[in-house]
């Protein structure tokens, strides 16, 4: 039985409806459309409704129904490779079905019913055995490199009566019937539904320990975030906060990504779906469009949507998660999220505090990265979400209130800059305002794994970089002749770390990405070209002889020369560098000008 | 239709009326309405209940006679008639004839609040489109289908440019398939009139369609104004296949008459005054370019907007930057120094040119010298700067170098006549002349192969300081 009301008035997308017994959260269509919505508050038998699409011509009057339930997400099999929008409408087939334009108050099911999967039962998992949410009955090959692993949804428990065999089933049929304590007999598919804004409970939470690696220099060597960590991206217009993004979404070491496009362009969405497939993950060898799944909700569409895409998004991860895999969101733009959230409170009546945003948007901020984090799950072993948010200050200024508050949230804040931006300093991350929180437990990893000086290597690029900032200081006051010989080979050396490790082209097909290795080879080579070069100006060779060295131009192009797998090939190049300079100090010997 | 007219006016005040007991009135619907003189003026709902229905009117509330005026609903949305005749035609904000001529007829009526575009429809942007401006098709390529504003401020030739762009976008070796959509909102006549004479003198007039709206013109129909502009883009891009190249000036007119309505319906404010739903509302605007699969038209949207007293980080520049695919900025500075156009190359980005430069596009070299001209030119302009501190003589030999790079680049790159329509391989090959001032080691952006094969002086590598080079 459903519930019946009326629309009693329509206010652009908020409505109020006269529906008796509806419950805050829940699901309504309204007028002759149909279109859909949900309850933010109730004041006797009427409510107040947001409306996920376009208003125009609903009249007063108009009938309303009450679905029952709040706004979930269908999870399982078949969500890899799909673009959904924000409330997880498929848009695939939408666009068949329906043409350019979203058509208002329809929605297929997110999950296709007619695909088969062969469904693979746990071997150990008998009936008659008392099993809960989250513990796996089976498994099913969603695509080549990811392994979906069916679980308990997280509500249901009891006796395992009978579980499928082995064979190809659609999400419809039963695979698993359960007894629960009151004698319910609850069937079991392939996939259950999940309200988006309630988190996945979890076994425990445990402590990162690996970072996650993106193959991006500035990220990784000198910012890291851990898997499971919390991230911002904040920038202005132009900065490249979407670039970042997408390159964590190509590169990095992750089983599943999901792409929140929120409130963003619906082209950055389609240079997902036309690259991704042709890119190939560095760590499978197959396609990354596999393990990516996109929610969309641009710019243009609807607002309030664009406020539930981001907890669709999550969900999906938190699923994925607790299947025991390593899980990045990424959230292109929180602010566009926040400012749907301010328009829906504007249009309530609240008092807002600050630049017009209500109170609670620090409280739904935390509450929203809270779900990023590494669990110990029911059945599968260890699960995480790194979440990544970008955030679009206006005007750029970082103090203004979603910048503030997310940065006190979050571990790792890869600051975007105008001014590097505008000198094609790509990606323009700042490394004076950014931060990370965990390099010392990202340094146990690198250490173990890479090299056992990275941290040490780290820290005296960072403070070459401190030191160039001061000398250039100097250079601008009274020009370069005040600054010794040594202090001109620092500002050289911070040219080359600039250059060599901390610029990255996106666009280059052989610096797009950059294997740990690699990004330690790399700087180490350069910080041991500049230590030779200080101990030659020491003993008296001129500045301007070693910087016009043409190795020195070699050098700074050496990330695109020299693929991830050719690092027997960089370190010749090294070895040949150091040779040079040797040679130099020979030189230099037998003319005797050596003042040692 | 309803014919039926209301007396039931209960408020009119701020541009907004309030008309009670009229049950049953859609959201959005169009209003007539008539004052005691029988003068019609034009109206929308925007808040509808059965108790009562607020109503936007477009010509202002001023003068009306809450006993006197009827209210006609017309259960219609704002629409727009569509027929090939629209071309060579000049409308107002509301669809409705401007140049004397009759209405068009047609059977074909769409709302101009289009639904959204499912990015699942659209294609990726990637053809070049040649305007024959050095900073534009070198520095910030366009491509069909993309949104590039132009960041202006009064006093500087924005219109100029924008008619310039509009004579000579082409793609490279094709003559000119582009029909044009001009939309001005709250423009000088004198504006619109330059305008008017650009496309007449330059024959396309027949394949022009205007929306106007003039300074001294109803602020609430700069509002409309834009979305029947891209009704009618969307109609000859998409229904008739044609490349429709969309000019909209100035979009700092229209987001100061969507900030005069909503303090009319007291709604919160964000930044300066303007409404928390800039965003969105610019982006419903913006969106509506691009490339839809299988269909052969395209939109490309060109708006202008000045940005109020030079400031970037105003929110109409800010917001638009945010929803646009890059900008083209222009600078004063460059202006007073004669500079046509004076394009400030810094903050000025378009981010589909890298799918729809290179190889196959238009040069192989052309993303890396583009890259390099940008890298060359930040650190001419610091030396610049260093030299404007210590003097131009205390610099070193290598600065000096950089120094003459930056005034050659203005001169010679930025600069052309405003009849100069430079093709994308004049454009590079002068682009290396400028990059052929310093010596290859200064050069890490280009390869070295583009280096071998472009730059006049590649080979002789230095391994001498730079002083005993001669200066290029
Ligand atoms: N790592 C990179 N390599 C090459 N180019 C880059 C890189 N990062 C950014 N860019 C350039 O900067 C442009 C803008 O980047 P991006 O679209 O990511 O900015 P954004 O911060 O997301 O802007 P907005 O807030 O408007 O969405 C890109 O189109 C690209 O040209
Ligand atoms: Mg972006």
């Amino acid at each position: 039985m459903t519930k019946q009301g009326v629309i009693k008035d329509i206010n652009g997308p908020i409505v109020t409806i006269i529906l008796p017994g509806v419950a805050n959260g829940e699901q309504v269509r309204i007028g002759e459309l149909g279109l859909y919505g949900e309850v933010i508050s109730l004041q006797g038998s009427e409510a107040l409704v947001q409306i996920y699409e376009s208003t125009e011509m609903v009249r007063p009057g108009e009938p309303v129904e009450g679905l029952s339930h709040p706004l979930s997400v269908e999870l399982g099999p078949g969500l890899m490779g799909g673009i959904f929008d924000g409330v997880q409408r498929p848009l695939e087939k939408m666009f068949l079905q329906a043409g350019d334009q979203i058509p208002r108050g329809v929605s297929p099911d997110a999950l296709d019913r007619e695909s088969q999967w062969t469904f693979t039962p746990t071997e150990s998992l008998e009936p008659n055995t008392q099993v809960s949410g989250g513990i796996q009955l089976g498994s099913v090959q969603e695509t080549e490199s990811v392994l979906h692993r069916i679980l308990v949804p997280p509500d249901v428990s009891g006796e395992l009566i009978e579980i499928a065999p082995e064979g190809d089933y659609s999400l419809d049929q039963t695979i698993a019937r359960v007894k629960t304590a009151d004698g319910e007999i609850r069937r079991l598919k392939l996939f259950h539904r999940w309200p988006v804004r309630q988190p996945r409970p979890y076994l425990h939470r445990d402590h990162s320990s690996e970072p996650l690696i993106t193959g991006q220099r500035i990220l990784d060597t000198f910012f890291p975030l851990m898997k499971g960590g919390k991230g911002a991206v904040p920038g202005p217009f132009g900065a490249g906060k979407t670039m970042v993004q997408h390159q964590v979404a190509r590169w990095s070491n992750a089983d599943i990504v999901i792409y929140v496009g929120c409130g963003e362009r619906g082209n950055e969405l389609v240079d997902v779906l036309d690259s991704f497939p042709k890119l190939k993950d560095p760590y499978t060898g197959r396609s990354l469009m596999e393990r990516t799944l996109l929610v969309a909700n641009t710019s243009n569409m609807p607002v309030v949507a664009r406020e539930a895409s981001i907890y669709v998004g999550i969900t999906i991860a938190e699923y994925y998660r607790d299947q025991g895999h390593d899980v990045v969101m990424l959230a292109d733009s929180t602010s566009r999220w926040a400012e749907a959230l301010r328009e829906v409170s504007g249009r309530l009546g609240q008092m807002p505090v600050e630049e017009g945003y209500p109170a609670y948007l620090a409280s739904r901020l935390s509450a929203f990265y809270e779900r990023a984090g590494r669990v110990e799950t029911y059945d599968c072993g260890r699960g995480s979400v790194s979440l990544i948010g970008a955030v679009s200050p206006p005007g750029g200024d970082f103090s203004e209130p979603v910048t503030s508050h997310t940065k006190e949230i979050i571990q790792t804040f890869w600051a975007l800059s105008k001014e590097l931006a505008d000198a094609r300093h790509y990606p323009a991350i700042d490394w004076v305002d950014s931060f990370s929180e965990d390099v010392s437990t990202a340094a146990i990893w690198w250490h173990e794994q890479v090299d056992r000086n990275w941290e040490k290597r780290r820290g005296q690029a960072l403070s070459m970089l401190a030191r160039d900032a001061e000398l250039s200081r100097i250079v601008n006051l009274v020009g370069p002749e005040a600054l010794s010989s040594a202090q001109r080979w620092i500002l050289e050396g911070a040219a080359l770390i600039k250059e060599g490790v901390l610029q990255q082209s996106a666009l280059d097909p052989v610096d797009t990405f950059s294997s740990p290795e690699k990004q330690f080879l790399l700087l180490d080579t350069i910080l041991a070209i500049y230590d030779q070069g200080a101990d030659l100006i020491e003993l008296g060779v001129p500045v301007q002889e070693l910087s016009d060295l043409p190795i020195l131009a070699k050098l700074r192009r050496c990330k695109e020369v020299y693929d991830s797998d050719q690092l027997d090939q960089l370190r010749e190049f090294r070895e040949q560098a150091i040779k040079s300079f040797e040679s130099i100090r020979s030189e230099y010997a037998q003319r005797g000008e050596l003042t040692s | 239709m309803s014919a039926k007219e209301y007396r039931t006016v209960s408020s009119a005040r701020g541009g907004l009326l309030t008309v009670s007991q009229v049950p049953g009135i859609a959201f959005g619907d169009r209003v007539e309405i008539r004052d005691s003189q029988g003068r019609k003026r034009n109206g929308q709902v925007i808040r509808s209940s059965n108790i009562e229905v607020l109503i936007q009117v477009f010509e202002g509330t001023d003068h009306l006679d809450l006993e006197n005026t009827w209210v006609r609903f017309l259960d219609t949305p704002l629409e727009i008639s569509l027929s090939p005749e629209i071309l060579g035609r000049v409308f107002n904000g509301l669809g409705e004839p401007k140049d004397g001529r009759p209405p068009v007829v047609s059977r074909l009526h769409r709302s101009i609040n289009a639904n959204a575009f499912n990015p699942a429809a659209r294609t990726y942007p990637k053809e070049f489109i040649q305007t024959g401006i050095s900073t534009i098709d070198g520095l910030n390529s366009l491509v069909r289908g993309q949104k590039l504003p132009i960041f202006s401020a009064s006093g500087l030739p924005h219109n100029r440019l924008a008619a310039q762009i509009v004579r000579q976008a082409k793609l490279p070796d094709e003559e000119s398939h582009f029909s044009i959509v001009f939309a001005a909102m709250g423009v000088s006549y004198s504006d619109a009139r330059f305008f008017q004479e650009e496309f007449a003198s330059s024959g396309v007039l027949g394949n022009v369609v205007m929306f106007i709206n003039l300074a001294d013109e109803p602020p609430v129909e700069r509002l409309t104004l834009p979305r029947m502009a891209l009704t009618a883009a969307e109609y000859l891009a998409f229904d008739l296949d044609r490349h429709v190249l969309v000019v909209m000036t100035d979009m700092t007119h229209y987001a100061e008459a969507l900030r005069e309505v909503a303090t009319a319906k007291g709604d919160v404010p964000a930044r300066k005054g303007y409404p928390g739903y800039l965003y969105s509302d610019l982006a419903e605007i913006y969106e509506r370019s691009g490339r839809i699969k299988d269909r052969h038209g395209s939109i490309t949207l060109v708006p202008v907007l000045s940005m109020p007293s030079d400031d970037i980080t105003h929110p109409i520049p800010d917001l638009t930057g945010y929803i646009t695919e890059g900008q083209i900025v222009l600078s004063r500075e460059l202006h007073n120094q004669g500079v046509y156009p004076p394009v400030h190359i810094s903050p000025s980005l378009s981010r589909l040119m890298k799918d729809g430069i290179g190889k196959d596009f238009t040069r192989e070299d052309h993303p890396h010298v583009s890259n390099q001209l940008y890298a060359l030119y930040a650190r001419a302009l610091e030396t610049r700067n260093l030299a404007s501190i210590i003097g131009a003589d205390e610099l070193s030999a290598r600065d000096q170098r950089y120094l003459e790079f930056a005034d050659a680049f203005e001169k010679r790159f930025v600069a052309q006549g405003e009849d100069e329509d430079r093709s994308i391989v004049e454009t590079l090959n002068l682009a290396w002349e400028l990059l052929s001032l310093l010596p290859p080691t200064a050069l890490t952006r280009v390869t070295e192969t583009e280096m071998a094969k472009y730059h006049h002086h590649a080979g002789n590598e230095l391994r001498q300081p730079v002083q005993k080079e001669p200066l290029a």
